[in-house]
């Protein structure tokens, strides 16, 4: 019975997505307020039925109901009650339902804070979240639904993968997911505005909270799957370049380069087309993401169970969005630009490079995601490319960026004074290169030019980030503080330093080692001994497992005990690693079991990695920056009402 | 002006330099019957796949290096890994080894072995050749017996 | 205006190259098998490990062999419409029980039903590694020759019954004639 009143509920949400997409669409082409106002209702009746769904399908989880064919696939009655949620979107047709709900959810959301919007603008840009709504139903009806039956019922489901029952897995697809949704508010806002052929300075302050919001769940959904990636899989990478890595970094690349454009349109009105553009890209990247991950057309450990049929829908319905999208920006763009001027010395120039640089990043990323399929259809051979490749094709553009980003943000719009910039930064600058040099040479042993570059880059964005923050802590009582604009732009950007000073260094001085290992040998590895103490069997509540004790000592004392793991899960009765690691703000020590080599070893792989909490510590208080600068007084409604057009001065951020 | 004329020629150099790297870091996948007729590259990465031959798997007891043999059904490749090797590698397994010829070329030194996360699944390339070479068997089985 | 034609350009361009890749999605890679004599073999039944089922048993009739394994979440899709297909008595359907475990491939068919005129089982996958199996569950149509006219990827249904077997049957039966 739920699992009828779930794919029932999907129905009714569809053709509330119909509603609420044709009616206001419509309702805003022809000035009908009636119909426009269907719009906010349509949007919360979806997400009641969504919602309703999705709870179906949870409690099918929950109640181990095995006549539900997804959930005899992917679970069983052993698995930990939280896995059994986790489950419902552990493989495709179950995340593909957490994307509408969540598509639901930031529609809701935004209907509901858009009382300043003219009420067309709201109308449209719901109207459209209503058309993605309705694909993404409808290729869940016809090609992917979740509550198809299996009758009669298997005595016990099939198990979750192994992989997946970690406590990653509950959060960083939803988090990752309302990221990539979330992009879908500026991409409706940019159709909105090109249906009306207007964008001013105004569209730009609505739009850009939402795209901040969007793209710091991004941020810490991309972090959150590289940290569950290194402490999950056993061999201590932490970034793989993998398609579907990939998928998830383009997004973010692009959405990136379009927080600051809109930046600058808000500020100058300049950058129209540009904004429009990373708009209409950042989600485009976003729907191509979910179809590189779900046609089967890559191969790749992420990618779900494949479906031709499935890609095709997708492949259509992408070709649909983009393609309709890159028509109207063909037919609008040209017309929206203004003749605004700025020096070459200016924050403008600098936002421009920005953008050039981001853009050249994210498409070298996505020839290098591409190409082995490129290869494939033209028959040129069956390739690979390496993470080389793409740490190098990437690194190529964002050194330059990194040490324009220090510039840049003290740069003044429209022009700036070369004499006053210099004097502002030559002592961060200083700091930078003598910290730069110094760190890696002092700290870990080795100088080397590539090294103390990134190190240099990390710390020039670091110390620069600090100057605004520092001067507002220090100013005179009575003169205005630095706005959470700025703040958060300063927060944000000493994260990317961070994060670039965590990925130079663990790149550089990670000590990786595979060794066979007896039972109360002691090996050395960067200074630390690794003393295999002992070896049991273990039981966890769906899993037998092999625990070897390791004792970490450092100069003879004592540092940590871990406790590696090679599990077999029971039903699948298939092999995982589960490594163990000693985490420390500067480095971390990292230790898995491998298999008997005979004579009584084991093989154990033992890395040290310094600085590695850097990078997702870097990426978490990037987002930070962004709380911080969406909570800029500006986006709040009600002081915007109050202040009128008062909060469309320029400030300094 | 200067600056536009630097950041073109930077564009360049680093286009040209990117798609040197591309280039180098191409990895073709070459069947194990291709490398068996010497027609794999003598001095770069790339990747064979094939079945790990039952009873092929040979270590030193207590050291981490290892020799096995993977079988394209056809022809034979001798690979050498010094590491660990994932959770899903046993004889019998379709498995993919990234690496390059030792000298005289009759090994393959591996730097990374891959198995499919699913132990029921095996890499297309794979059986792709697989079938092809376990077809040329039969119908070479077949002339045989009809020529006796 | 250029520039803007030129990026929907790329884009087309783009979608051109991931439609023809889904063309040639490995799941849809025609067999290296197609026309040629299909790989023989002889095993222990699934029902009856004392009786065994093989290539002989088919020789000379047109039949589909069904490989599947109860691990295998689109066998369990396909079952039924396999149930239904050879209740209609059109074709036989031999299967290979691939990699499995033959108490659960047992108690599968009996629990559930049986549509093959018997079960090969292949618990190492030797039989599945000469038909070029990379993946359950995939059927084959073997013509009355023995030789292999088509493979299918991916569950049974009647779509593909009807828009790829069939097809292949009749020219087959007509050509017979």
């Amino acid at each position: 019975m739920i699992p009828e009143i779930g794919h029932f509920a999907l129905i009714l949400a569809l053709s509330l997505a119909v509603c609420q997409s044709v009616m206001p669409l419509i309702g805003a082409h022809r000035n009908d307020a009636a119909l426009m106002s269907v719009a906010g209702p349509a949007a919360v009746g979806q997400l009641v039925f969504v919602a309703v769904s999705f709870a179906c399908l949870a409690w099918s989880f929950l109640q181990s109901d095995f006549t539900v064919l997804y959930v005899a696939n992917h679970s069983h009655r052993a698995l930990p009650d939280v896995y059994k949620i986790a489950a419902v979107w552990g493989a495709h047709e179950g995340s593909l339902l957490l994307w509408i709900l969540l598509l639901a959810v930031w529609t809701v959301a935004v209907a509901r804070y858009s009382s300043e919007l003219p009420r067309a603008m709201s109308a449209r840009v719901i109207g459209v979240l209503g058309l993605l709504s309705f694909g993404f139903l409808l290729f869940t009806l016809l090609t992917s639904n979740p509550f198809e039956r299996l009758i009669p019922a298997p005595a016990n489901g099939a198990d979750l993968n192994p992989l997946l029952q970690d406590i990653g897995l509950a959060i960083h697809p939803p988090i990752l997911y309302t990221g990539y949704v979330g992009f879908s508010v500026a991409f409706a806002f940019a159709i909105a505005a090109m249906l009306t052929g207007h964008l001013d300075q105004a569209w730009a302050r609505w739009t850009r909270p939402w795209t901040i919001w969007a793209w710091m769940f991004l941020t810490v959904g991309i972090a959150l799957g590289s940290w569950w990636a290194y402490y999950e899989l056993g061999w201590g990478g932490w970034w793989f370049w993998d398609p579907v890595e990939n998928a998830s970094f383009m997004p973010w690349l692009a959405g990136t380069a379009l927080i600051h454009s809109l930046a600058v349109t808000e500020k100058r009105g300049l950058f129209k087309s540009w904004t429009l553009l990373l708009a209409i890209s950042a989600f485009s990247l976003s729907l191509l993401g979910t179809f590189l991950v779900r046609s089967g057309i890559l191969v790749s450990v992420h990618a779900f169970a494949t479906d031709p049929a499935r890609g095709l829908f997708i492949l259509i319905f992408l070709g649909i969005v983009i393609g309709g999208a890159l028509i109207l920006y063909a037919w609008r763009a040209p017309g929206m630009d203004s003749a605004a001027g700025f020096r070459p010395l200016s924050r403008e120039t600098f936002l421009l490079l920005n953008n050039v640089l981001l853009v050249i990043a994210c498409t070298v990323i996505l020839y290098g995601t591409l190409a082995p399929l490129l290869y494939d259809v033209f028959e040129w051979g069956k390739i690979s490319i390496g993470p080389p490749w793409f740490e190098f094709a990437f690194a190529l553009p964002m050194l330059p960026l990194t040490l324009l980003i220090g510039v840049g943000m003290h740069t003044a719009w429209r022009s700036q004074a070369f004499g006053a910039l210099f004097a502002q930064l030559k002592i961060p600058g200083t700091i930078a290169i003598v910290a730069g040099i110094a760190v890696p040479t002092v700290f870990y042993g080795r100088f080397g030019l590539l090294v103390s570059v990134g190190a240099i880059a990390g710390f020039w964005i670091m110390t620069v980030s600090l100057l605004q923050p520092l001067r507002s802590w220090r100013r005179a009582p009575g003169t205005p503080g630095i706005s959470r604009s700025a703040l958060g732009m300063s927060v944000a950007h000493f994260g990317v330093g961070m994060f670039t000073l965590g990925i130079t260094i663990v790149s550089a001085f990670t000590v990786e080692a595979d060794l066979s290992v007896r039972p109360g040998e002691t090996v050395e590895v960067a200074g630390y001994s690794f003393k295999l103490t002992d070896l049991n069997n273990v039981q966890g509540p769906n899993y037998q497992a092999l625990e070897g004790e390791i004792e970490i000592r450092k100069d003879g004392k004592f540092v940590a005990e871990l406790r590696p793991q090679k599990r077999t899960y029971l039903v699948q009765q298939s092999p995982m690693t589960e490594a163990a690691i000693d985490a420390g703000w500067n480095r971390d020590l990292f230790v898995a079991l491998g298999d008997p080599l005979g004579n009584d070893a084991w093989s154990m792989r033992l890395q040290y990695k310094p600085l590695i909490r850097f990078i997702w510590l870097g990426a978490l208080i990037m987002a930070f920056g962004g709380l911080i600068a969406a909570s800029d007084r500006r986006y709040r409604l009600q002081a915007t009402a109050r202040e009128g057009t008062a909060a469309l001065r320029e400030e300094p951020a | 002006m200067l600056a536009v004329g630097l950041a073109a020629a930077g564009l360049v150099i680093a286009s040209i330099l990117t798609l040197q790297a591309f280039k180098e870091n191409l990895m073709f996948y070459i069947e194990i019957s291709e490398v068996a007729k010497g027609n794999a590259p003598k001095d770069r990465n790339f990747r064979v796949g094939g079945l790990v031959v039952e009873g092929s798997v040979t270590r030193v007891p207590g050291e981490l290096e290892v020799e096995f043999t993977l079988t394209d059904l056809n022809e034979q490749l001798v690979v050498y890994y010094d590491g660990i090797l994932p959770d899903l590698f046993r004889e019998g397994q379709g498995i993919i080894a990234h690496g390059r010829l030792d000298d005289d070329g009759s090994r393959f030194i591996a730097d990374q072995v891959l198995a499919k996360h699913d132990e029921n699944y095996m890499p297309p390339e794979v059986a792709e050749t697989l079938a092809k070479h376990a077809a040329a068997q039969e119908a070479a089985l077949d002339a045989e017996t009809g020529q006796q | 205006m250029a520039r803007y034609i030129a990026l929907i350009v790329a884009f087309v361009i783009m979608i051109g190259i991931f439609a023809a890749g889904l063309d040639r999605d490995p799941t849809k890679l025609p067999s290296p098998l197609i026309d040629k004599p299909a790989p023989e073999y002889e095993l222990p039944r699934v029902m009856d490990p004392l009786l065994t089922t093989g290539s002989t048993d088919y020789a000379g009739q047109m039949v589909l062999v069904n490989i599947w394994a109860t691990w295998c979440a689109g066998c369990r899709t396909e079952h039924e419409y396999l149930l239904e297909l050879a209740g209609r008595n059109e074709i036989p359907i031999y299967g290979i029980n691939w990699r499995d475990d033959r108490d659960a491939a047992l108690s599968w068919l009996q629990q559930l039903g049986d549509p093959y005129v018997a079960s090969a089982y292949d618990e190492d996958g030797r039989v599945g590694i000469d038909w070029g199996v990379y993946g359950a569950p995939e059927t084959f149509l073997i013509s009355a020759g023995g030789n292999v006219m088509y493979k299918h990827v991916g569950p049974m249904n009647e779509a593909t019954w009807q828009g790829e077997f069939m097809p292949r049957i009749a020219a087959q039966t007509g050509a017979t004639r």
